[in-house]
């Protein structure tokens, strides 16, 4: 059993990933202006169209190539001895400490509780009628789920397949699985909650949602 | 306060926000002076101060009326566009509830319609001759901007509208009735959404290049390529206060300034372009491309000026009769009927035409029609062919044309029975002879020595299915690119996407002809590299060469980037024409270049593409548009460059009328009016890999609609999707892809059919 709080405190007290930008390949590398402390930005845009701050220029036969910051972030650390030297592939460049976002955390702490039954084979599933029925009515949560349970149809080519529940008992906490839309094998499909965790959860999930400031 | 002194100071604030609005900030002292006199006035009416309120007002209108007068004569070509675009304009309603005597809109209704910007109606005009009324119908179609109304979307019609004015007007060419068109838009609205903005008016223009009944158009805000939707007409008439032009002023100004997304010309740099692009009704009808100017009240008209509705009334009648007389074969009565219609003085009204026409009016009205536009903007490119050599071309054409009737339309017809008379007798001949010699084959066949040459054939027809002699696995080009040179390597822009590997440039832009050999991703290639490579070596002729684009509007400071475009490139305008071969098949090529002004098409192009489409109707060789790029028109020849859109259209379609196989190959970037018209009507269009084919590139998208779009918006997989093109070849394929194309597609005239 976890101690759902025992994590969130554990996320509080680390709020943050580093990244490790690498050099991707050979290649003789040029530091840009930018310097440790400040704030890049990662890739922009309704599609990401809008590149991440440029951190770097990798030349390799007279061809740079730009190497950008990934996420966003803290500049932490920026290896400028490596300014104008020639540099292996996989050399750590910069190091950028990007502080996880509300639904970064939540997924997180989700993650790591739930139970997540994952999808067999792409194919697009639905709940079976009886399931649904409840979840329209009252919601996921008010499902639970046991052994050997009959709780999805798997639907391929209009091949439809009764897919069984394996894990342990619980509500369903977040359904993952979106009709009409193909999943991939080894994806959730749903968040299986233990029963005597449900109300820890639920409040560690609102106290991220309204103490949490960092947003995406 | 009298009410109806009330509705008169209404009537006057009215007027007087319009004059501030479409001055904006200028005549300060005339504006200051009308505000001062209407609210002093306003003042001592609400007061009770005056004896006769009527009478003041009544000065104070004359006041309005003098000082309209006085500003009328100092206007500028922009406070046109701002004339054109001010919510109290007339609009399209406004002329069908005042110009005719009865309509039903079809084709939706308000906002509930396909798209509302897009108005079309069925309207009739009551006329009487002595004691008869007849009651003529036409097909009304326009865009509608209705006063400001959101939902109308300022008139931009989205591809969708421009679908429905097309299906309505083949409506009324079933029925017979002439179509009057009002353009009343600043542009298309530059979406790609099936049918796509560029597509459809491609279609429209192509449509309306042959459509059998009488057009006659009225232009107010003619904004390029939405105009030319509607546009291309018998006769068009202007409002003398619109503008028509190939951008809007802003456009231009944007483009001028090289302005990156977001910033703002300033109004000096915008009055400046508009009236540089030479946009007015009096530059228009000076240039050829109108015919008659319908002269409004001072400072344009309005919804309340009835005696323009009248006079539009009778301009409308005037045109469509002169249209359906200029059918006629009768010259006699037509000169009557024409000297009548043209008095001034006469009431259109009390005079009846029939404006049905015959099945031989009809075709003469599409000729007239096309000819009329394959005349216009031939003095506003720089033709340096010398004198002996056009006497000659028209020389050599008086005498090719019976020769190639005879060739062509004769000989080879009753070839081909002939030959298809010989084979039929050659085949029973080989059938007769087959069974004839079959005993002394099956006894040749037991022989000993001939099984295991038998067993030999057998097995190198398993080992060897296909065998690669095509031009598919060409390896050695006639031409490589300069940058060949360039030692270093080179990044595939989907390197992240696909993890391709650098590419060495030397191999890249040679060996590889310029495709990444991990994602197949194109690099953009020179022209000289399809010249060389596409064509059979040493079979390109170019012709008409001589004519050179020139700065046809005198647009400042840019003859020098004219000239320096053509030192840079060695060519003389961005289009070039040529014969050539592939493999012995001959054609005839109309190349736009990207190289030269990014490929813009100007009124030279225009006539070299014009000339190229006639020569291989005269020809009978198929016609190919190779697009190895292009921006769109070229705006600083303003509607010199626009007027292309149907001029060109006109002739392609003529060719494709005669029986010949138009076929188009986009490379690179593609856009805007030449992709809306004569490219984009072209039954049969491919694109090489990696091109880009739209109606307007993602910044103009932004700015005009406010969305975002997506990276790969223009990508030919896009256009493939939509059914704009029909497929998209690799550049190593272009050669054996074409040559297949033009054995397997095709009209009815080509000469190796």
């Amino acid at each position: 059993m976890f101690d759902v709080k025992a994590l969130l405190d554990e996320i509080k007290a680390s709020p943050f990933r580093k990244i490790i930008i690498t050099a991707p390949h050979t290649g003789r590398v040029n530091f840009t202006s930018v310097q440790p402390g400040e704030r890049v930005t990662g890739p922009q845009g309704l599609w990401k169209e809008k590149p991440g701050t440029l951190l770097a220029t990798l030349d390799r036969e007279r061809n740079p190539k730009p190497i950008l910051a990934l996420e966003k972030g803290e500049l932490e650390t920026l290896y400028l001895d490596l300014e104008g030297c020639f540099v292996e592939a996989g050399t750590p460049l910069a190091v950028v400490r990007h502080y996880m976002t509300r639904t970064e955390v939540q997924n997180e702490l989700l993650k790591k509780t739930l139970h997540l039954f994952t999808a067999p084979e792409r194919a697009k599933y639905y709940f079976t009628p009886e399931i649904d029925k409840k979840v329209r009515a009252s919601g996921s949560q008010s499902v639970t789920v046991h052994e050997g349970m009959e709780l999805f149809i798997m639907s391929r080519m209009k091949r439809e397949v009764p897919l069984h529940y394996a894990g342990p008992t619980g509500a369903i906490y977040t359904v993952y699985v979106e009709p009409s839309a193909s999943t991939d094998a080894g994806q959730p499909l749903i968040g299986v909650c233990p029963p005597d965790q449900l109300t820890a959860i639920q409040e560690a999930v609102m106290q991220v949602q309204t103490e949490w400031k960092e947003e995406a | 306060m009298d009410t109806s002194v009330e509705k008169r100071i209404h009537t006057l604030r009215e007027r007087l926000a319009y004059i501030e609005d479409i001055f904006a900030g200028k005549h300060g002292e005339d504006i200051d002076l009308l505000q001062d006199r209407l609210k002093t006035f306003e003042e001592r009416a609400r007061a009770g101060a005056m004896g006769d309120p009527h009478t003041e007002i009544g000065g104070i209108e004359d006041l309005f009326g003098f000082v309209e007068r006085r500003l009328e004569d100092n206007i500028t070509p922009m406070d046109k566009v701002r004339i054109v675009r001010h919510p109290q304009r007339i609009c399209l309603r406004d002329i069908l509830e005042n110009v005719y005597d009865n309509f039903t809109e079809v084709g939706g209704q308000d906002e509930h319609s396909l798209d509302p910007s897009m108005l079309i109606a069925r309207a009739v005009i009551a006329r009487r001759r002595g004691k008869k009324m007849h009651v003529q119908s036409v097909m009304v179609i326009g865009q509608e901007k209705g006063h400001g109304a959101d939902f109308r979307n300022g008139g931009s019609v989205k591809p969708w509208g421009n679908a429905k004015a097309l299906q309505y007007m083949r409506v009324a060419e079933t029925e017979g009735i002439p179509i009057h068109t009002y353009i009343f838009t600043p542009g298309s609205y530059p979406i790609e959404d099936y049918p796509g903005a560029a597509q459809q008016i491609a279609r429209n223009i192509y449509g309306m290049a042959n459509l059998r009944v009488p057009v006659v158009t009225v232009i107010s805000e003619g904004g390029s390529g939405g105009a030319e939707a509607i546009g291309l007409a018998d006769k068009r008439l202007m409002l003398s206060h619109g503008y028509y032009s190939v951008i809007s002023p802003e456009g231009a100004a944007a483009i001028e300034g090289r302005l990156k997304a977001g910033e703002r010309a300033t109004p000096e740099l915008i009055e400046h372009c508009a009236t540089s692009l030479s946009i007015t009704a009096q530059d228009n009808l000076k240039f050829g491309y109108i015919d008659r100017v319908v002269q409004e009240p001072p400072l344009g008209a309005r919804p309340n000026h009835f005696d323009f509705f009248r006079q539009l009334r009778q301009e409308m009648l005037r045109a469509t009769d002169e249209v359906v007389l200029s059918t006629r074969r009768l010259s006699f009565y037509k000169r009557i009927a024409l000297r009548r219609l043209r008095r001034p003085d006469v009431n259109l009204d009390d005079l009846y035409i029939r404006w049905g026409l015959s099945s031989q009016a009809k075709s003469r009205l599409v000729e007239k029609r096309q000819q009329k536009f394959l005349r216009l903007s031939r003095s506003a490119c720089r033709d340096r062919r010398p004198f002996f050599t056009k006497v000659s071309q028209a020389f050599s054409d008086v005498l090719m044309r019976p020769y190639n009737h005879l060739k062509y339309d004769l000989y080879r017809r009753h070839r081909r029975k002939m030959a298809a008379m010989v084979e039929e007798i050659d085949t029973e001949w080989e059938l007769f002879k087959s069974r004839l010699f079959s005993p002394f084959r099956a006894l040749c066949k037991a022989l000993p020595g001939n099984r295991g040459a038998a067993a030999e054939d057998k097995s190198a027809e398993l080992m060897a299915l296909s065998t690669w002699t095509g031009d598919a696995r060409r390896r050695k080009w006639n031409y490589i690119s300069p940058r060949y040179k360039i030692d270093r390597t080179i990044t595939c822009p989907n390197a992240t996407t696909y993890g391709c590997l650098d590419l060495w440039g030397p191999d890249l832009f040679a060996e590889f002809a310029g495709v990444c050999s991990y994602c197949g991703y194109h690099f953009p290639m020179e022209p000289e590299w399809y010249v060389r490579n596409v064509f059979d070596e040493g079979s390109v002729y170019e012709f008409n060469s001589e004519i050179e684009a020139g700065n046809p509007l005198h647009f400042p400071n840019f003859s020098d980037r004219v000239e320096k475009a053509q030192k840079t490139t060695g060519a003389k305008s961005g289009c070039m024409t040529f014969e050539a071969r592939i493999d012995n098949i001959k054609v005839v090529v109309a190349m736009l270049m990207g190289t030269f002004r990014g490929g813009s098409v100007g009124a030279a192009e225009g006539q070299k593409f014009v000339e190229a489409a006639e020569r291989a109707a005269k020809k009978r060789y198929p016609f190919l548009a190779y697009v190895h790029g292009t921006a769109g028109i070229r705006i600083q020849e303003g509607t010199h460059g626009v007027i292309q859109m149907p001029r060109c259209t006109v002739a392609v379609r003529r060719y494709i009328e005669s029986g010949g196989l138009y076929m188009v190959l986009y490379d690179t970037n593609s856009f805007a009016g030449p992709v809306a018209s004569f490219l984009g009507c072209s039954p049969y269009q491919f694109a090489v890999r990696s091109s880009n084919i739209g109606f307007a590139g993602p910044g103009v998208i932004k700015e005009t609609t406010g969305m975002d779009i997506p990276p790969k918006y223009h990508r030919s997989y896009r256009a493939l999707s939509r059914g704009h093109i029909q497929a998209i070849w690799d550049r190593p394929q272009i050669r054996g892809n074409i040559k297949q194309a033009l054995l397997t597609i095709g009209g009815r005239n080509l000469y190796y059919r």
